[in-house]
């Protein structure tokens, strides 16, 4: 009895090995692509690798964000910001902030979400000049003077119906990114 | 039973999720899209099937007493290696299944057809059971998740073909209930009449 069911995990752990020692290198490529990505869209175009430059910042709530430097040439064209919030409708959401050096919001990047499906995660496409998407009120807006709040709560942001949780949530989230870009002395 | 009747059981028959009603959880929650609950339908095939067949191949080494926590280490390890294999090569469908391509270990489907089908028949009926069923899974979640998905956001495999939104409950978690609870009417009228 114990013998067997020994004999068939040591089967299960030899082909787990192998399949995590096949799949390690294109795992870590998806991410790694996935993140250059994020990076893309949320900043303007760029030269350099932002991955290897990549540096912390304190947030200023006791945690830390990375932060891609996006440059081209010598000349830094903007900072990608990974941020987060917990306020989720389903707890936490990840993003990718974009700013250029002035301090204005270039892009937002959903990067991981939980949101309701049809509801909060109407925050996550890019939309068109025609039909703009929640997140396109944010691009060019610099959080300096924008306040990052919902029209409910007295501020100029158009929530998405009925997902108004994940809208703050979303400003909340990018507010944290713009506190850690401000504080870190990147402005 | 032939081989074509033990192949297209799990269709309407013996359909897992219409009339054994099992694995529902997974089903409620990730069809809310046709594709979606393609993707979650597939995973749990190639599970089913794999355990299926290595089940079958050892029933005759499994000590009675340990059958349970045996089939549960085989049906653990199909999972893991589906998990990670679309973790590397479709990053996004396992971004959207999330948590519940890990829990297809806790399936009852799966277990379910080891204990009642794998651990008494031979290998090549145990697979032909594991690819009815897990068709017949993956089926009955691709038309839950485009029904939703029509009524709900008005489209179908992600294309749109109303402006604005649809009948938004479908998209929550009540909505699950209503079309599941609609289609297992129907596939119980059929397999009446």
């Amino acid at each position: 009895m114990v013998l067997s069911l020994t004999l068939i995990s040591l089967g299960a752990s030899a082909a787990l090995g192998f399949v995590y020692e096949m799949t390690k290198d294109p795992i870590a490529a998806a991410l790694l692509n996935k993140k250059i990505e994020a990076i893309k869209q949320v900043v303007p175009e760029f030269t350099n690798n932002p991955n290897d430059e990549m540096f912390m910042l304190p947030t200023g709530e006791g945690d830390s964000l990375e932060v891609y430097p996006a440059k081209n040439g010598d000349q830094v064209v903007g900072y990608a910001i990974k941020s987060y919030t917990n306020n989720g409708f389903s707890g936490y959401i990840g993003f990718m902030v974009g700013f250029t050096p002035d301090g204005a919001i270039y892009n937002v990047n959903v990067l991981e979400q939980k949101e309701t499906p049809g509801l909060g995660t109407k925050m996550v496409p890019d939309g068109t000049p025609e039909k703009p998407e929640f997140k396109d009120q944010f691009k060019g807006k610099n959080p300096a003077e924008y306040q990052l709040k919902v029209k409910k709560d007295g501020g100029p942001v158009d929530a998405i119906t009925a997902a108004t949780i994940s809208s703050r949530a979303f400003c909340d989230g990018v507010q944290r990114a713009y506190n850690t870009f401000e504080k870190g002395g990147l402005k | 039973m032939s081989q074509m009747q033990n192949f297209t059981k799990g269709f309407l028959k013996e359909n897992p999720i219409l009339v054994l009603v099992l694995g529902t959880c997974p089903t409620l929650a990730t069809t809310s899209s046709a594709l979606n609950g393609m993707g979650m339908g597939l995973a749990t095939t190639f599970v089913l099937i794999g355990s299926n067949v290595v089940i079958s191949l050892m029933k005759n080494v499994i000590p009675d007493k340990v059958r349970i926590p045996a089939f549960i280490v085989v049906i653990a390890t199909f999972v893991t290696i589906v998990d990670q294999v679309m973790q590397a090569y479709v990053p996004s469908l396992y971004e959207t299944l999330g948590i519940f391509i890990p829990l297809i270990v806790v399936n009852c489907i799966v277990l379910g057809r080891a204990e009642a089908y794998a651990s008494k028949n031979t290998v090549w009926s145990s697979f032909v059971d594991g690819a009815g069923m897990g068709l017949g899974f993956t089926g009955a979640l691709g038309v839950l998740g485009a029904v939703r998905e029509i009524l709900g956001s008005g489209a179908i495999a992600g294309f749109k073909f109303i402006e604005g939104d649809g009948i938004l409950v479908f998209i929550l978690a009540p909505g699950a209930f209503i079309a599941l609870g609609y289609l297992i009417a129907i596939v119980n009228r059929i397999n009446k009449a």
